[in-house]
């Protein structure tokens, strides 16, 4: 489904990511982990499409399809889905606004009539009851006043509806109290089936007990420098990243 | 601008002639007085203060005909699509300065709604009362508007009223191959205890140059409630000046909404007189421009007294090589003690080339107060495109949803659905993008 080759990116003209490689397929819950600054926002931000970032070297391929010529909407419509570490406010559209016309504006572009109303609702209800969210929530500004866990939830709630083939979680777990992760957490596995994938970038372990990852790979100084199964989470968890870093200055 | 001020001369003389009686009246002698003191001033130029980011000689220097002949062409068709949809109203429309009665929907039933000149004929109380009462003598525009004022709407909401209906005015301009300029008065009562909502449009329906110099006296008495709409968004060739005074009593309450997409040129000179305790006042302004237009807005809230509120809230958008201008100005007076005085100016430029000049101006004399102000001048949230982009919004849209949102906050109080409906959707044509929901 994704497979990076290589990837060299640039913020300006500092290299950020120094040679990723990594192969994601139907199916698969990958976390990427890695201290403070190793890259792992901006892998997230590079795959999603920020404009920020230059390419330098290497590429992405989804389904089959090199991204690197298209736009953060144009990867959105292929299926690609990025929960932010920090979502952003804006006031003035309401959840309910922002997720109709993110939903019309994706169909429209695969050749789709506008989702019916009836239908949205009903879908919206749904999701929400998968994540616990209120009613009242729908009609809020979007993120803005929401708690880290509302902000959060509704990360999840528009992937939810979006149904992305491919979605990055960044950092989702932070800012979340234990039963707000329980939620998000659960909310996710119900999504997840083995046609989609999903890429959870996270700090620390604890996220990873309730999505369980079939891989886990470190991330430092712009380049993956181990890869193992899940039982790698709970050596990091036990032993820091700082054996990682001698090994890989070696 | 010498000939037009020339022209106007004698203009004003030919006006006088035709008067016959009520050229000894007390409503001629202001205009007379006006006119005095119009020719003592001049037109502005940019050295005068309060013009000196506007230059109007351009948009005086057309050839107007003064007293354009009358047209009666004008068909209810050709109009309709300037009025609410779904809406039942009262209606003055007036073509080419001239009242038509067939395309009008008056009412005498508790309150009027009517013309200026039928006031000046039957209601010698109210004009001696309120005509030239409100608009300040220093504004040398609102000087020639009342000078030549004969007709426009005249609308008076008797106490504990409220009007059963919105009313709409409509002034008309038709193309008579020629450059034309009316002088459109009005008179807004709104008695104690009373309430309406009124709507105002200026529309040409001409190709040659317009400039309508609209003045607009408003006394809002006591335990009042008005809502007046101005919506300006008329063809590239149609310029308008707007003198708008309001005078408010005790314990009333006014919501002033300026929406400007249109014209070439606009230039809005909005006063507040807070003459009793307890008002409360709005002044709310979307402004959203592009190549070849300006909008010049010109605030002021008068604090005279103790115990009044007043928030200001204008918000403006510039692409091409758009100019804004927004004056606001609000004085807080020795013992207007306990004012509550809020004001916000915010603006995007969507070009190099688009330029706004904001300047708010607060002079506060009394030291127990709250009074605040802002203004920003940006561009749009990159970080809230990608947001929107990232979920499969194209960046047109995401950039016509944030501009949205951003002016959005301005329709507060437009409480109207059918006005709120029909903003929201020229909201959306200006941005030129069609967003199938309302914000």
């Amino acid at each position: 489904m994704l497979k990076i080759t290589n990837l060299h990116a640039n913020i300006g003209d500092k290299e950020i990511l120094k040679g990723i490689n990594l192969e994601v397929k139907p199916g698969e819950i990958h976390a990427i982990m890695g201290p403070n600054g190793s890259g792992k926002s901006t892998l997230s931000s590079v795959i999603a499409g920020r404009e920020d970032y230059e390419i330098t070297a290497g590429h992405i391929d989804f389904e089959g399809e090199d991204l690197s010529d298209l736009e953060a909407d144009e990867r959105a419509h292929k299926g690609i889905f990025l929960s932010f570490q920090y979502p952003v406010e804006i006031p003035g559209v309401t959840v309910t606004n922002f997720i109709k016309t993110a939903i019309n504006e994706t169909r429209k572009a695969r050749g789709q009539e506008p989702m019916p109303a009836n239908i949205m609702l009903k879908q919206m209800r749904e999701k929400m009851g998968l994540l616990e969210i209120d009613s009242a929530f729908l009609s809020r500004s979007l993120n803005t006043g929401f708690s880290g866990g509302e902000k959060k939830r509704n990360e999840i709630f528009q992937m939810a509806m979006l149904e992305p083939k491919l979605a990055i979680l960044d950092e989702t777990d932070s800012g979340l109290d234990i039963d707000a992760l329980r939620i998000v957490s659960n909310g996710v596995n119900k999504l997840k089936s083995d046609k989609n994938a999903i890429i959870v970038i996270t700090h620390y372990q604890r996220l990873l007990d309730y999505i369980v990852p079939d891989f886990v790979h470190v991330l430092h100084q712009g380049r993956i420098v181990k890869s193992g199964d899940k039982s790698l989470a709970h050596e990091l968890e036990s032993k820091g990243y700082d054996w990682l870093k001698e090994e890989a200055a070696l | 601008m010498e000939a037009l001020k020339d022209k106007l001369e004698s203009s004003f003389l030919v006006l006088e002639n035709e008067l016959n009686g009520e050229a000894q009246s007390a409503v001629h002698a202001l205009r007379r007085e006006a006119f005095q003191r119009f020719l003592q001033m001049g037109f502005p130029s940019k050295r005068h203060e309060e013009w000196r980011y506007t230059n109007l000689k351009p948009i005086l220097k057309p050839d107007y005909r003064i007293f354009p002949k009358e047209d009666t062409s004008v068909e209810f068709k050709d109009i309709k699509r300037f009025f609410l949809s779904d809406q039942d109203t009262y209606k003055l429309v007036f073509v080419d300065g001239v009242y038509s009665s067939w395309l009008s929907e008056t009412t005498h039933q508790g309150f009027d709604v009517c013309t200026f000149s039928n006031m000046l004929h039957k209601y010698q109380d109210v004009s001696d009362a309120y005509f030239a009462k409100a608009l300040p003598k220093d504004e040398a525009l609102a000087a020639v508007n009342t000078a030549f004022a004969k007709e426009g709407a005249f609308i008076r909401i008797k106490k504990n009223i409220t009007a059963d209906k919105p009313v709409e005015l409509l002034f008309v301009s038709t193309d008579h191959g020629h450059e034309i300029m009316t002088q459109p008065r009005n008179l807004v009562v709104v008695e104690e205890n009373a309430e309406v909502t009124i709507i105002e449009r200026h529309q040409s329906l001409s190709e040659s140059a317009v400039l309508t110099n609209t003045a607009t006296e408003i006394f809002a008495l006591r335990s009042s409630r008005l809502n007046y709409y101005k919506i300006q968004n008329d063809n590239d060739t149609a310029s308008l000046i707007d003198s708008t005074s309001i005078k408010q009593y005790r314990n009333s309450s006014v919501n002033m909404g300026t929406f400007s997409f249109g014209n070439k040129f606009v230039r809005n000179n909005l006063n507040f007189f807070l003459e009793e305790e307890h008002t409360e006042s709005t002044l709310d302004g979307i402004t959203i421009i592009s190549e070849g237009q300006t909008v010049d807005h010109h605030t002021l809230v008068d604090h005279k007294v103790p115990n009044c509120y007043s928030d200001e809230m204008y918000k403006g958008i510039y692409d091409g090589n758009a100019k804004g201008i927004f004056n606001g100005k609000v004085m807080v007076h020795p013992h207007a003690q306990k004012t509550n005085a809020f004001q916000q100016n915010n603006n995007v430029l969507l070009t190099d080339k688009a330029s706004i000049d904001t300047k708010p101006q607060l002079e506060i004399y009394a030291d127990d107060v709250k009074c605040s102000h802002g203004c920003t001048i940006g561009q749009l949230d990159d970080e809230a495109l990608f947001y929107m982009m990232s979920r499969g919004i194209p960046e047109k849209e995401g950039k016509a949803l944030l501009l949205y949102a951003f002016a959005n906050d301005a329709l507060r109080n437009v409480k109207l659905p059918a006005l709120r409906k029909r903003l929201n959707k020229q909201i959306a044509n200006k941005l030129n993008v069609n967003l199938d929901f309302e914000l």
